[in-house]
């Protein structure tokens, strides 16, 4: 009998490099759960198994980082992405569907169907601008915020952690894609 | 590019949404019961105004919802975005005349 | 060439900075701050090219974005190669920089001698319509003589040959107050709308300094100071505030709905130091807030006998290359004009050294105080009279001018000798991006023009681009369209003009040239003749004569081809109605629509987890919706017939692997999911027990086959839906749509998989034997895991999703794992099954195996007008359940007609010839054209497994015709064909359950 994991994750991309003051740099594999749960149903949890789903739709919401982590995207009324640490998934899934039990909801692991990228450094909305049309001034868009959106010809979920900091979630087959574009985009 | 008013995320591009066709076409409750006709016209005829337009959209790039919106099929303003199930506002064409952009 | 033309000083260019381009091979030299066209004039050089029908000479018209006859084409970076060159260039727009390599156009064999210039003097053939009138017959020149002529003397310029090595890029951008055009209104405009520091502003203008008109303005004052002195202290104040973007070389060209205006920006094509691999466009798409357009106006030429000769331009244009670039259009200059602007020329002429005289069609009494002035200046006015001629050919040499008597006679001619003509003709306001945004405009008399009437969008209109003329006012509705005021004291400008269309001559009309559009050369007899060949409306006028329909849309001639219908028919001229402007308001180059959308970023192309190692052994691809798929592996010296044939063996003998990754995938997940894949599907689902797996077939509303797949029910909550690879976010969508408006009671909730997992497919009798030393927790003894089921243990030690299903008829299984595991484990079971006869196989093979079966794939044997029954597959239609999607339309009188078409297999009577797919069927080879086409093919193959070729149809009443011959169209005639079951291989089904 062959030992569980015999086989390590394969990286989706290899990494580009930008030659100017913005970087855009694959992140490590996370645990991702696709979450979703009509609002009524929530009946006021405003956490869960340390996630805070509080938060308005189109916003982020996030503890700690490492083993710890907890963010919380609010992509839709009754539509989270919940990120963790990659080996946690399992873990946070019996947590959640424990906490939820009787309760309606639908909770997926979608770690491996989606690859994030960091675009990070002065002018970085910029960059991300390129492809995508939605208003990314702090006014509009400030930190703490993330979408679903179009980045060119591809669907990804935008986040901003910072002014010039954004980590754009794409499915792994549009990833080679969007790296492609968003390392063409910091050329100006 | 229309800029549409999502009722759940606010103004966005028309490149994030997908048009679905007239709204407030309700599928009978028991379609078998429904006379050849009738069902051919649930399936098929829609009204084509010049005007107010009530019209299906899905925000499928976006909040992945499906609302509807009055559209001025003539200026292609929206004058309204409300979520399904609501009834369609009372606006009348005037308001849609006016120069905004939704 | 040095520069006997530039004056000793002023200008806005820099002398410190000298630069040369390269002109028709010769040195042209100049300034930073310079065109090319005001280094042509610097040079003495007038002719600037050919024109498009008649071949005439032509020179430079304006100096503005409206030249329609200058146009070059301009290799960018000659040093780097033909990828970097493009035609018709205006020459008063290419900003001069070292370097360039610029070449005049439509001219063989040189421009100064140019044998199309015998179209001159043929032009009686080439008057208007000419193309529907002159090459009617004989038929067969056609092919062999016009078009062959027409292609090579048509056209503006010569196409670039090779890809345009350039890279270009696209910026989205979103701003509280658009303005378009940095003259004094739109300077005043952003001004006050930036005043708050809050209101993100962005100014474009098209040209490389701000300033519009009044860069050519060295005598107008502003609150006291010389008006550029505004001007910088405006943009000085401007550039300060950090909620305000100044874009130059920037031309607004779009202006679509809802505020979306897109604009390119010329980055880098000014810039002789521009690193390779900088842009050389940037595309922006802005949604402003609020747009105001402040684009300025056109001056409008005069017509009369051969206006178009070089050294013939627009008014203002000759006081631009005067005052801005102090270069000297000639020596000897000519006003003639309708209108007191152009006295400013002549004054600012005189003032630069140049000989003046004025010719006014208006009487004394017409005109303004700029009359006396002019006069008292020592201007020779000759008021009251018109322009009979211009003398010259590739150069004006005179003016042939005659008084106009009360009576309109022509009195005695006498010709002005001059090597320069100033002409206006009054001004248009630039209603181009008022109109596209579909504002409504209004004609008025007093200007006699168009006017921005009512707006469409939150825009509005300031400065000259509504009529506003006057500096003074120019700044004051500027501030007020940039949501302030402003009450400037400024220099009265000369204002007013008296619309003439065509000057009056005592000249045979039809024998004259008098241009109304210089580019497309259409002469107000041509539009003459159109009218009285009975085309009234503008928009006919225009298409029959291609007036206004050139790269320069009309910009110079459209008021007066208008003036002209209105004036024959004697009609208003808002009776004649105006035509429409659309995008682009400039000519774009494509490499700025497409932006970086080439090569690799033209589409994304989905590769799945597998697809390195389908690259690495040999495979070839095929594009599937946006996946690119392993068709077939060839071996050395195979092609595709042979692979196929190999693949196709293997899977029947042996076992085969196939990566199925592009397929699909949705969980489904609810205390309602059951009831839910009831009501989408047409099958019925309550009953599926936990593990097990069932076909669903898909119906649209409408009754016709949408979508097919395996669906897995994982847990009594939660099921895995399978669909087809390009299907996959349409049924997403179809099923959110009916979940979202019509089921919004149902506790259901779906989320794509597509990508979470690899699916690898072993097909075959060895399958089993293939896998089993793999997998742990699951038991796949056929007992204990019989066909359409499914079970959850791991594979290679990752966690799987393990099916027992087939499309191909034999003992199946797919494997699914997590993506990133997925290489991995394929390569793991390829390795290890070698001792089986492992093979992988593509897509081909995979179309081949399932036809055997008979299998069906949506979107090749469907159409969207297929049914159930159509496909044989009535059985998957539940007679049960009271209502599923697409139920009720079964019933409908059509559906149920006799005769549909329905799917059934086709046997050549040749084994080994194979139909096209597509290929329409007929009972009767013999009848007469149009034939009664009786069916198509769907699908067809060379089957090695089968011994022959197979292939399916959709044919009339096709299983009532099991046996019948007939004639199915081939590229060389018909072919015989036995219609049979569309089920080829294993007609038992028993390799299934092997």
């Amino acid at each position: 009998m062959l030992e569980r994991n015999l086989a390590r994750r394969a990286p989706t991309v290899s990494p580009l490099v930008s030659e100017s003051s913005v970087t855009v740099t694959p992140l490590d594999p996370q645990g991702r759960l696709a979450f979703r749960i009509k609002p009524a149903a929530l009946a006021g949890r405003g956490t869960i198994d340390g996630f805070d789903l509080s938060g308005a739709i189109n916003s982020r919401t996030s503890s700690e980082e490492g083993a710890t982590m907890r963010t919380a995207l609010r992509l839709g009324p009754d539509e989270w992405m919940l990120i963790t640490a990659a080996d946690e998934v399992d873990e946070r899934c019996e947590a959640i569907s424990a906490a939820l039990t009787g309760v309606a909801h639908s909770l997926v692991d979608v770690s491996h169907r989606d690859v994030s990228f960091s675009v990070e450094g002065p002018g970085a909305d910029s960059v991300v601008n390129s492809g995508c049309p939605i208003d990314l001034s702090m006014r509009a868009f400030p930190a703490g915020s993330a979408t679903r959106t179009i980045l060119g010809k591809a669907e990804i979920v935008l986040q901003r952690r910072a002014a010039d900091s954004f980590t754009v979630t794409t499915w792994r087959s549009f990833a080679p894609y969007v790296q492609g574009f968003l390392v063409e985009a910091t050329r100006g | 590019m229309l800029l549409i008013d999502c009722p759940y995320c606010g103004k966005r591009p028309e490149v994030e949404f997908h048009c679905g066709g007239e709204a407030h076409i309700a599928r009978p409750e028991m379609p078998t019961a429904v006379e050849d006709a009738d069902w051919g016209s649930f399936l098929y005829y829609r009204t084509n105004p010049k005007g107010l337009h009530a019209e299906r959209w899905l925000h499928g790039h976006g909040c992945g919802r499906w609302f509807n919106a009055l559209r001025d099929t003539v200026s292609d303003a929206f004058v309204a975005t409300y979520e399904m199930g609501k009834p369609r506002p009372d606006r009348d064409e005037a308001t849609a005349s006016s120069p905004s952009n939704a | 060439m040095s520069q006997p033309f530039r004056r000793p000083s002023g200008g806005r260019i820099d002398r410190s900075r000298p630069l040369a381009v390269t002109f028709n091979g010769k040195q042209l030299e100049g300034f930073a701050g310079d065109t090319v066209a005001s280094m042509l004039i610097a040079s003495g050089q007038h002719l600037a090219g050919r024109s498009f029908k008649y071949h005439r000479p032509r020179g430079i018209l304006s100096h503005g974005s409206d030249e329609p006859s200058a146009l070059l084409s301009v290799d960018w970076r000659a040093d780097r190669g033909a990828g970097y060159r493009d035609p018709n260039n205006r020459a008063s727009v290419v900003e001069a920089r070292d370097g360039l390599v610029v070449n005049t156009q439509n001219h063989w064999p040189s421009l100064e001698t140019d044998v199309g210039a015998v179209n001159d003097l043929l032009s009686p053939i080439f008057v208007a319509g000419f193309y529907y009138k002159t090459f009617m017959w004989p038929r067969k020149f056609w092919d062999r003589v016009y078009e062959p002529v027409i292609r090579k003397a048509a056209g503006l310029g010569e196409a670039p040959e090779v890809r345009d090595a350039d890279r270009y890029s696209n910026r989205h951008a979103h701003c509280d107050v658009l303005i378009v055009g940095a003259g004094p209104a739109g300077l005043a405009a952003a001004l006050a709308a930036s005043a708050d520091g809050e209101k993100r502003v962005i100014l474009a203008d098209e040209g490389f300094e701000p300033g519009g008109a009044l860069l050519n303005d060295v005598t107008s004052e502003i609150d006291g100071k010389p008006a550029m002195a505004w001007v910088a202290e405006t943009v000085a104040t401007l550039d300060a505030r950090e909620n305000v973007v100044i874009l130059p070389r920037t031309t607004a060209f779009g202006y679509y709905n809802h505020n979306h205006v897109c604009m390119v920006e010329r980055v880098s094509d000014h810039r002789a130091d521009a690193p390779e691999g900088l842009a050389r466009e940037r595309l922006w798409q802005v949604r402003a807030g609020e747009v105001v357009l402040a684009a300025g106006s056109h001056e409008r030429p005069l017509v009369f006998e051969n206006n178009d000769r070089p050294g013939i331009m627009l008014a203002e244009s000759v006081r631009a290359f005067v005052n801005r670039w102090a270069v000297l259009p000639g020596n000897e200059l000519v006003v003639v004009t309708s209108s007191a602007s152009a006295y400013r020329t002549a004054l600012d002429a005189k003032a630069a050294g140049m000989r003046v005289s004025i010719v006014d069609i208006r009487l004394d009494a017409d005109c303004g105080t700029e009359l006396s002035l002019a006069r008292d200046g020592g201007i020779t006015v000759r008021t009251g009279h018109t322009v009979i001629k211009a003398l010259g050919g590739k150069r004006v040499t005179g003016l042939v001018v005659a008084p106009i008597s009360a009576n309109g006679s022509i009195g005695e001619k006498t010709t002005l000798a001059c090597d320069c003509v100033a002409m206006s003709g009054g001004w248009t306001p630039s209603v181009h991006l008022f109109s596209q945004s579909r504002g409504k405009l209004r004609f008025d008399v007093e200007l006699d023009a168009f006017v921005p009437g009512t707006s469409a969008q939150a825009e509005r209109s300031a400065g000259a681009c509504r009529g506003v003329y006057d500096l003074s006012a120019v700044i004051a509705d500027g501030a007020k369209a940039g949501g302030g005021s402003s009450t400037p004291q400024a220099t009265v400008s000369f204002a007013g003009f008296q619309p003439v269309r065509v000057l009056p001559t005592d000249a045979d009309a039809t024998k004259i040239k008098a241009f109304i559009d210089f580019q497309n050369d259409v002469t107000a007899k041509d539009i003459k003749l159109a009218v009285r060949e009975g085309f009234e409306s503008i928009e006919h006028v225009k298409r029959y004569t291609t007036t206004g329909m050139a790269t320069d849309q009309g910009k110079t001639s459209n008021m007066n081809a208008l003036g002209l219908v209105a004036g024959i028919l004697d009609r208003p001229l808002p009776a004649v109605g105006t035509t429409t402007f659309r995008p682009p308001y400039t000519p774009v180059t494509f490499g700025a629509l497409i932006g970086p959308a080439r090569d690799e970023l033209f589409d994304p192309v989905r590769r799945t987890p597998i697809d390195p190692w389908a690259e690495k052994n040999g495979a070839v691809f095929e594009p599937v919706a946006l996946w690119r798929r392993a068709k077939y592996f060839p071996q050395a010296g195979e092609d595709m017939h042979a692979a196929v044939a190999r693949e196709t063996k293997a899977v029947r003998t042996t076992v085969g692997i196939f990566d199925a990754s592009t397929l699909g995938k949705i969980e489904v997940i609810g205390p309602d999911a059951a009831e839910f894949m009831n009501r989408i599907y047409t099958n019925a689902w309550l009953k599926l027990k936990t593990g097990g797996c069932r076909y669903g077939l898909m119906l649209r509303e409408d009754g016709f086959v949408y979508d097919d797949g395996v669906v897995a029910r994982l847990a009594e909550d939660r099921f895995h839906v399978t669909t087809t690879t390009g299907g996959a976010p349409r049924v997403m969508r179809h099923m959110e749509d009916y979940l979202q408006t019509e089921w919004p009671d149902l506790d259901v909730f779906l989320t794509s998989i597509t990508e979470q997992w690899a699916v690898i497919a072993l097909q075959g009798p060895n399958a089993r034997k293939v896998l089993e030393p793999f997998v742990s927790e699951i038991d796949l003894a056929e007992d204990a895991f019989p066909h359409m089921t499914v079970k959850t243990g791991y594979v290679c030690g990752v966690p799987c999703r393990l099916f027992r299903v087939s499309f191909t008829g034999e003992l199946g299984f797919e494997v699914n794992v997590p993506a990133d595991y997925g290489e991995a484990v394929w390569k793991t079971l390829y390795e290890k099954g070698q001792k089986h006869g492992i093979t992988p196989y593509g897509t081909e093979a995979m179309h081949v195996l399932r036809a055997e079966m008979g299998f069906i794939v949506v979107g090749q044997e469907t159409d969207g007008t297929v049914t159930a029954d159509d496909l044989g597959l009535s059985g998957l239609v539940s007679k049960v359940k009271t209502d599923f999607v697409g139920k009720r339309s079964l019933t409908r009188p059509d559906m149920v007609a006799e005769g549909r078409r329905q799917l059934v297999g086709l046997l050549t009577k040749n084994p080994d010839e194979v139909l096209d797919e597509g290929a329409q069927v007929v009972d009767d080879p013999g009848q007469p054209i149009p034939m009664k086409m009786i069916g198509h093919v769907t699908s067809s193959y060379a089957s090695s497994n089968c011994g022959r070729s197979i292939a399916m149809a959709m044919i009339d009443g096709g299983r009532t015709r099991i046996g019948e011959t007939v004639f199915v169209t081939t590229p060389a005639g018909f072919t015989e064909a036995v219609i049979s079951n569309a089920v080829f291989y294993d007609v038992k089904g028993e390799t299934v359950d092997a």
